[in-house]
């Protein structure tokens, strides 16, 4: 059987630079897949590429696949994609108040896409909003409906926008870092509640986040970029139990744990390269404190690791 | 325990807002009746939820806003009865690191000119040398000196902001969220640049953030806030949570640690509006201990500021 979502070797260019090259995972009905990186290691592009808006920054897929329920996504007109954008994939964004406009009711808001994308009438949208409103548990839908963006706190703001995405009933959600701007506590919230929508309608979701530790708690499987290229990818549960990219190993060892020793936490030093100065070899090995003469000069190829893939000269122990 | 650096006695901060023609002025407490007492070279946590009044704590602490009631004791003076002279002196000794990166950075000036700025503040020169240092303590590279702010990602310019805070090194520096918006690389890069700082310059901090996994990590004492007062102090980061709202806390950490995926328990309900608080434990609508004397008293932080207190009923 074939994944809801499969890209394969895809290449994204933007006028003269190419972000994005060799980018490739699945991501199926029911699951959680991370897409975890540092900031500029290109996961944006990626979501922008599986929902068709690079052309809006002057970018194209330049190579590679992205299929989509049995759809080949690169080659479709504009009026084709419009049409999976809202309705079978959604997008959720990092900023909930990009997503709200402060001058419009949050009922008026959701309505719209029962009236837009579905063509029913209005009493037919607002019944539609207050059951995914109360679907998720949202206390006093009506008055919510009735309220402005600015009366609400943060974390129902971010969940008007889940509301949103949801109320076209897509097959796909992608969200770009969702919870990042929230209180740990509500961040536990979001999460709870979008794993618990995707395990109970059977919808993919593909979760951006630059945090090891989120994807520890609600993720099926993992995709790390690093510098636009892929550097590991695997099942949650092997992947912590043995990460094979020294890139992996890093992210995960910035989150500190329970045992974790005062002075010992230590980050990843230095930053991403910019897309103008991608080194050549393995993009990682001016922070890799392993890296040998051949990763200064040749690609590493990805290679099979248990349950997913790596691409590393020399990956870690993975005796998992 | 030897004399702390910072002490607060019943520290208060009310805001009214709103008042018109036809409205009345609604006032709320954003801090009440905070005691508390920062030894010298420890790393003091505050932690709590979005408007708990972390914030306002800071800025009292440092007299950047007066406070309602109560008193800030800085290395044995009576911050809150010092003239203006001598505060400005004192200032230099206490610093802050902002929570907002883009509103805390002039869009005016290069980054080298905003390192310069504090420098220039006291009448001291500058050398190049000295900015690429700043720089490079907090991972931007020499180059970025001549940047403008807005060349700048979120992150990076927060970096430029605790490199801001650090130029004059200070004593004391109250850490706002410092690491919030950035990513957990950077984020775990400036806490071990904090780490090193701390012990090479003697530093005591006020660490201020909603991440108790952090926190736990970092500091030496925990101070857990909810709407506006303190709920718990944690003497050690191995006392065990006694307030259950610092146990929800700990339950929604993130850990990077699939096994423990089954601790992760989402809080439920929303923090009630503090324009209009509940009778008794300001916690008591979210707390699955509550009893009817939760909801009619209000329980008190009873002990002594630096050992294990807690304001419940019911502590675990
Ligand atoms: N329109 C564009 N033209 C040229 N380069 C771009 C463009 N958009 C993004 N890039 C570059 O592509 C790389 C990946 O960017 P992207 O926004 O996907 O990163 P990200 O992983 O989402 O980071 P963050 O965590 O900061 O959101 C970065 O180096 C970025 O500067
Ligand atoms: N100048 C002010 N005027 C009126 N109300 C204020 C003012 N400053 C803060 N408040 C209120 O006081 C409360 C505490 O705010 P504060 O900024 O201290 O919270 P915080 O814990 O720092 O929150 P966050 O995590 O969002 O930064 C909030 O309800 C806030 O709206
Ligand atoms: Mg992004
Ligand atoms: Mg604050």
């Amino acid at each position: 059987m074939t994944a809801l979502l499969t890209v394969a070797d895809m290449q994204v260019t933007i006028g003269p630079v190419t972000p994005l090259d060799g980018i490739g995972f699945t991501l199926d009905r029911g699951e959680i897949l991370g897409l975890v990186g540092e900031s500029g290691s290109g996961k944006s592009l990626t979501a922008m590429a599986i929902m068709g808006l690079l052309p809006l920054s002057g970018g194209r897929v330049s190579a590679g696949s992205i299929r989509f329920d049995g759809t080949e996504l690169t080659s479709l007109g504009e009026d084709a994609y419009r049409q999976l954008r809202g309705k079978r994939i959604a997008f959720i964004s990092q900023n909930p108040m990009t997503a709200l406009d402060p001058l419009q009711t949050i009922g008026a808001q959701v309505d719209v896409i029962g009236t837009l994308h579905f063509g029913k009438s209005r009493a037919e949208a607002r019944r539609r909003t207050l059951e995914v409103l109360t679907q998720l548990r949202i206390p006093e839908a009506a008055a919510i409906c009735a309220s402005y963006p600015h009366q609400l706190s943060g974390g129902m703001k971010q969940r008007i926008v889940i509301a949103m995405a949801l109320a076209g009933e897509p097959d796909l959600i992608i969200a770009d870092e969702p919870t990042t701007a929230l209180d740990v506590t509500v961040q536990a919230q979001i999460i709870h509640l979008l794993a618990e929508l995707v395990r109970e309608r059977g919808m993919a979701l593909l979760l951006i986040t630059h945090d090891m530790g989120v994807v520890a708690q609600c993720c099926d499987r993992v995709a790390v970029l690093y510098a636009g290229r892929l550097a590991e990818a695997a099942a949650i549960d092997p992947l912590f139990a043995a990460p094979a990219h020294p890139y992996t190993q890093a992210l995960i060892a910035c989150i500190p744990r329970d045992d974790t020793r005062k002075g010992t936490l230590a980050g990843i030093p230095g930053t991403v390269p910019a897309v103008s100065a991608y080194p050549p070899g393995c993009r990682y090995h001016p922070r890799c404190p392993q890296a040998q003469d051949i990763c200064r000069t040749t690609v590493p190829d990805s290679r099979p690791r248990p349950s997913g893939v790596v691409a590393c000269h020399f990956p870690g122990p993975t005796n998992g | 325990m030897a004399e702390p650096l910072l002490t607060t006695t019943g520290l208060t901060r009310r805001f009214t807002s709103g008042g018109g023609l036809l409205r009345r002025p609604r006032s709320m407490t954003a801090v009440r009746d905070v005691t508390l007492a920062i030894p010298r070279g420890s790393v003091t946590g505050v932690v709590g939820e979005s408007g708990c009044g972390k914030s306002t704590l800071a800025r009292l602490v440092l007299r950047l806003i007066e406070p309602s009631q109560g008193r800030v004791g800085f290395d044995g003076a009576d911050l809150t009865a010092l003239p203006a002279g001598e505060l400005r002196r004192m200032r230099r000794r206490m610093q802050m690191v902002f929570q907002d990166p883009y509103s805390s950075l002039d869009p005016r000036y290069t980054i080298a000119e905003v390192l310069a700025e504090p420098f220039r503040v006291q009448g001291e020169r500058v050398s190049r040398d000295a900015i690429d240092h700043l720089l490079s303590q907090v991972g931007l590279a020499a180059p970025m000196a001549a940047a403008y702010p807005h060349q700048l990602s979120g992150g990076q310019r927060q970096r430029v902001g605790v490199a801001r805070a650090l130029a004059l090194k200070p004593d004391f520096v109250v850490l706002d969220e410092p690491t919030a918006s950035l990513d957990v690389s950077i984020q775990a890069q400036i806490v071990a640049l904090l780490e090193r700082l701390k012990s090479e310059l003697g530093l005591t901090y006020m660490f201020i953030s909603h991440d108790l996994g952090l926190v736990r990590y970092f500091c030496d004492r925990i101070l857990v806030m909810y709407l506006g007062a303190v709920v718990e102090e944690l003497p050690s980061t191995e006392a065990a949570p006694r307030h259950p709202y610092t146990r929800a806390l700990l339950d929604s950490t993130f850990s990077p640690d699939p096994a423990l995926r089954r601790r992760l328990v989402a809080l439920k309900g929303e923090i009630p509006s503090p324009f209009d608080l509940p009778r008794g434990c300001a916690f008591a609508g979210r707390c699955p201990h509550a009893t009817a004397h939760c909801r009619d008293q209000r329980p008190e932080l009873a002990g002594e500021a630096g050992g294990h207190r807690v304001a419940c009923f019911h502590p675990l």
